[in-house]
């Protein structure tokens, strides 16, 4: 009965049709498979090991000595290695912050959206209140607190980011729970919650994935804005905020230390970013918003 | 029109406290609770903590301590600060006017940046301005402030020397306007990038919706000029999710001049709420996340009545 799990063939390559004629989206899929793919071998990439120090090479420049050929930092250590390692710790936050903020958004949203009355109105203005504060202040503020752990770091972005996803959902459900099949399945005496569950999640799957496409995107920009103000992954353990932090003191003179993590959270937020308005436009055109 | 605003300023207070639970519930979840930062300092001993405790009233049960505290939030008392026992409220509107002069610049420039970028490009849709704006706003959006900053920093300050890397005068020289604006040139371009991207983005769109109505193929059969038509007839309609997204944008530019502001060294909140998280002032960060708070509840409230006041419809829903 859950529709758009099995999608018919026809409907899904209509979808890639549509995504194949956005090449930005495109281009974004491919960068976030390359960014992928180097974070989940970047022990096999890296040249070195990340944290090794040798005082005796400090920064030295890109592409002057093939065993570091992005060159070295203030302490040696090797630019490339460290930003393989970092965009692993940069994407596993990513992924399990947009998940802690998929499942929050859509659980709350469901609700609010299936059961209606004062559930909704109270789950809809604490979304309301939540959202009046800005985003990097709760999540100073929490970080702060908390004792920075890759976990915790994930989960208080997550917790501080779902408000636009559960806002999504019970548009969507609010919509889906007039249509027949819902009617049909109350019919046939299915509990609320496999309604909830295995109804109507299966058919709000579009705007959820984009919605997490476009997160992960935010997510990393989150991570690294407080990373570089000191409150996310700490060192040793390197991301590509703090290796932004840690430039920052040799800026005028080795800027490309400062250059090159930057534009790897520019490339990948901007991977996903692509790859969320493609999916948006091929999965659902009203929302078109690019030509 | 009254009864609107009437309606709109009832639906604020079981907002503003949500938003006052939320605030006093972060500082209570704080470890050692807000004071903390004396149970850190080994030369405090603990029977003065607990005279601070009591001093406090931290030793009352919490819904007596909420009340208390939300009675000092509405009647303007919000706290002492722990260094220097200034009062929070004050330490928070000394910094609000740089704050205010930052955001109003980026906003404008962004605005008047962003409109005109969004309605031409909705105007010549799928036109090489239209697809190369689309995409440089994508692009856009996708830049991490600091470091666009750090790199307008390295460009127009480091090597070309064109303008100060940071701070808002020089020594010596505060008060003096020419030196007020040469500083506020980059942070101003790094705040107002993202928010340039997302007005031409939405301004394109709202006008792309508002341009194929009716009423519009009604005006250029009575020959109206192009102009008239954009600016008389399309613009009140399409104005209105602007002025939504006026209010809704409000916490996200708080984030970005507290990004902006610790780069640039901008003497305004944002580098007061840094400040505050690394001294740990409880008081002077939860003032402020009430303060922020307030302030998006009242912009969201003005944006409301002033889409109430350019479409009667929106009054009677």
């Amino acid at each position: 009965m859950s529709a758009a799990v099995s999608a018919p063939e026809g409907q899904l390559a209509r979808v890639w049709q549509r995504f194949r004629r956005h090449r930005l989206a495109l281009a974004g899929a491919f960068v976030v498979a390359l960014l992928m793919a180097s974070a989940l071998f970047a022990s096999v990439f890296a040249p070195q090991d990340p944290t090794l120090l040798d005082t005796s090479l400090r920064f030295v420049p890109p592409f002057t000595d093939w065993r570091y050929p992005l060159g070295t930092d203030e302490l040696g250590r090797d630019t490339l290695s460290r930003l393989l390692h970092g965009g692993q710790v940069s994407l596993t936050v990513g992924l399990v912050a947009m998940v802690t903020t998929v499942l929050t958004g859509a659980l709350i949203g469901i609700a609010a959206g299936y059961l209606g009355g004062i559930a909704d109105t109270l789950l809809m203005r604490f979304v309301d209140t939540m959202l009046c504060f800005p985003q990097v202040f709760l999540l100073l503020v929490v970080a702060a607190f908390v004792p920075p752990t890759l976990l915790s770091i994930s989960l208080v972005i997550g917790l501080t980011s779902w408000m636009e996803v559960s806002r999504i959902v019970r548009a969507e459900i609010l919509h889906l729970k007039e249509q027949d099949f819902v009617a049909a399945a109350r019919a046939l005496g299915a509990s609320r919650t496999r309604i909830m569950v295995r109804e109507l999640l299966p058919n709000a799957a579009a705007p959820i994935l984009v919605a997490a496409t476009l997160k992960v995107a935010s997510a990393v920009l989150m991570e690294s804005y407080i990373s570089y103000l000191g409150y996310g992954v700490q060192p040793p353990l390197a991301s590509w905020g703090n290796m932004l932090t840690n430039a920052q003191g040799y800026f005028d003179t080795v800027p490309w230390l400062a250059i090159l993590p930057g534009a790897a959270i520019t490339l990948t937020v901007m991977g996903f970013n692509f790859l969320g308005d493609g999916l948006r436009d091929a999965l659902d055109p009203r929302l078109r918003m690019d030509p | 029109m009254i009864g609107f605003v009437a309606r709109r300023l009832l639906q604020a207070i079981p907002l503003l406290i949500g938003v006052s639970l939320i605030g006093f519930g972060l500082m209570h979840l704080a470890p050692g609770g807000p004071l903390a930062v004396y149970t850190l300092n080994p030369t405090i001993q603990a029977q003065d903590i607990e005279r601070i405790r009591i001093i406090f009233g931290l030793d009352q049960p919490i819904h007596v301590q909420y009340v208390k505290w939300a009675t000092g939030i509405v009647s303007g008392n919000w706290g002492y600060t722990f260094f220097g026992g200034r009062p929070v409220l004050d330490v928070i509107l000394e910094r609000l006017p740089a704050t205010m002069l930052l955001m109003g610049s980026a906003l404008s420039v962004a605005i008047l940046l962003g409109l005109s970028i969004g309605i031409l490009g909705a105007v010549r849709r799928y036109s090489v301005f239209d697809v190369l704006a689309t995409t440089g706003a994508l692009f856009a959006l996708s830049f991490p402030t600091f470091w666009f900053g750090l790199m307008a920093i390295y460009v127009f300050a480091i090597q070309l020397r064109w303008l100060p890397s940071g701070g808002m005068w020089e020594l010596g020289e505060e008060g003096n306007i020419l030196s007020l604006l040469r500083h506020l040139v980059l942070p101003t371009m790094v705040l107002a990038l993202v928010i340039t991207a997302t007005w031409s983005r939405y301004s394109r769109s709202a006008f792309l919706e508002v341009m194929h109505q009716d009423y519009m193929r009604t005006a250029r059969a009575k020959g109206l000029p192009p102009r008239q038509r954009l600016l008389r007839h399309a613009f009140p309609n399409a104005a209105k999710p602007l002025i939504a997204l006026l209010g809704v944008e409000l916490p996200f530019l708080f984030s970005g001049a507290l990004v902006t502001e610790t780069i640039f060294g901008w003497p305004g909140m944002g580098r007061l709420f840094v400040d505050a998280l690394n001294m740990k002032e409880y008081p002077v960060l939860m003032g402020m996340m009430m303060f922020t708070a307030i302030f998006v509840i009242i912009g969201n409230l003005l944006a409301d009545i002033a889409i109430a006041a350019i479409d009667p419809r929106v009054r009677l829903q």
